[in-house]
């Protein structure tokens, strides 16, 4: 038996009018591991994040966290969720003690030492008024203010958004010492893919408001690659490919990004008889950028087990 | 301790493979040596700020081809010399990096004669005979 799960979302659908921000989503996160979120702006992330913790009500379908409905979490369930909402929203007329003071009256496990270790680590003082912090500072006392009542699940929602590159890198590090102790669970969302490969255990890639990727770092950048067939004369016209997702042509090059390479597919390239044809590694950036991009295709699912062969 | 290691996210190679060779090197270059031992994972993924499970990978690889042994209890180490791959599977590996370094100096219009000038004063700065 697997461990039962942190989060599950059972076919999802939300609409905001007419308009449908989350597809038939489903997904399921384990404990014990840092999940980054990733998607275009208005794929749905927030809207997800938001539902799970339930903010707003589902269309359709349902989520739950540590087994428990969405949509009537109990107070003790809360208590072991640590929520960072997108912007750093601090109250700006208290110091940062006031602010810890504050929260922890509402947290039974508070811990003041994290607080502390958080407060530190961003160069914070008690004594300064959280409206006169910069950007960064206010991101630390957000994360202090989430880290110290020592939540077993941690959800942030993109905080590094406006961060200068030290305090990225301390926010990274508060990530890797939240799960120093066995069965913390992280899900970020974050457009900076750097930071999701660093620390990252897995991706979950939204697109149009549904799954298209649930897999390892290394699994998704495997499963797209970059092939650069070059020919004596005029490329011939791209054939059907199952997986394409870009194909640029030059003079003498033929250049295609494919999702899921069978074997089949690669033999359907070598029968264009290149003179020759190399596969190039991606970078995960490059490879999102295919992935979700405007020539997408959108039905391509990569998975761990799509990897056996 | 993190070795010097170095590591660039946003690069073509994945992190794992970037400790694997930066480790692999260290061992060709004679800073490790056999019998030294490695930082806990735990250490070395804090120090370079990034997830411990890619430490774990990159320690797993290198100890499945025989450069780094596990101790019960004790941690990695540099495991002595010992051959894990097969005469026609070392030839393979080294015959496609061979193959890399000759395009690369085709590309800079490099003659045969320059590149293996080249390898051979690479060969005498990592000193081994």
């Amino acid at each position: 038996m697997n461990p039962s799960p942190v989060i599950e979302v059972d076919r999802l659908t939300k609409f905001y009018g007419s308009r449908e921000i989350v597809r038939d989503l489903s997904l399921t996160v384990p404990p014990g591991s840092i999940y980054g979120f990733l998607g275009r702006n208005g794929m749905g992330k927030t809207t997800t994040i938001r539902i799970l913790l339930g903010f707003e009500e589902p269309t359709r379908g349902s989520t739950r966290v540590f087994g428990e409905d969405s949509r009537k979490l109990d107070p003790a369930t809360r208590a072991r969720i640590g929520y960072l909402p997108e912007g750093h929203h601090v109250y700006g007329w208290m110091t940062v003690r006031e602010c810890g003071q504050f929260q922890a009256s509402f947290f039974p496990n508070w811990n003041q030492d994290v607080f502390e270790a958080v407060i530190t680590h961003f160069r914070l003082m008690p004594k300064m008024k959280a409206g006169h912090l910069s950007r960064g500072q206010r991101a630390g006392l957000c994360l202090a203010l989430t880290l110290a009542p020592e939540p077993e699940l941690l959800v942030l929602d993109d905080p590094a958004l406006g961060l200068d590159p030290v305090a990225r890198r301390s926010l990274l590090q508060s990530m890797l010492y939240v799960t120093r102790q066995p069965h913390r669970t992280i899900l970020f969302s974050s457009h900076l893919l750097s930071d999701v490969e660093r620390v990252a255990d897995r991706i979950i890639v939204l697109d149009g408001g549904t799954v298209r990727a649930d897999c390892t770092v290394d699994t998704f950048r495997q499963n797209l690659r970059h092939y650069v067939l070059t020919f004596r004369d005029t490329p011939p016209p791209t054939p059907a490919l199952p997986g394409l997702l870009e194909s640029f042509r030059t003079d003498r090059e033929l250049l295609l990004t494919l999702a899921n390479v069978h074997p089949e597919t690669e033999t359907l390239l070598a029968n264009l008889n290149p003179e020759s044809m190399e596969p190039v590694q991606m970078t995960l950036e490059d490879a999102f950028v295919s992935y979700v991009g405007e020539r997408g295709e959108k039905t391509f699912f990569t998975r761990d087990r799509a990897m056996a062969k | 301790m993190s070795l010097g290691l170095t590591i660039s996210p946003a690069s073509e190679v994945p992190i794992f493979r970037q400790i694997m060779q930066q480790i692999q090197r260290a061992v060709a270059v004679g800073t490790l040596h056999v019998g030294e031992q490695l930082p806990p994972v735990r250490t070395l993924a804090e120090s370079l700020v990034i997830n411990p499970n890619t430490v774990a990978r990159s320690y797993q690889e290198l100890m499945r081809e025989g450069l780094l042994e596990s101790r019960a209890g004790r941690g990695v180490f540099v495991a002595e010399r010992r051959q894990v791959f097969s005469e026609e599977e070392k030839t393979r590996r080294l015959r496609h990096s061979a193959e890399q370094l000759c395009h690369e100096a085709i590309l800079f219009g490099l003659s045969g004669s320059d590149l293996t000038k080249l390898v051979e004063a690479a060969w005498k700065e990592l000193r081994i005979a």
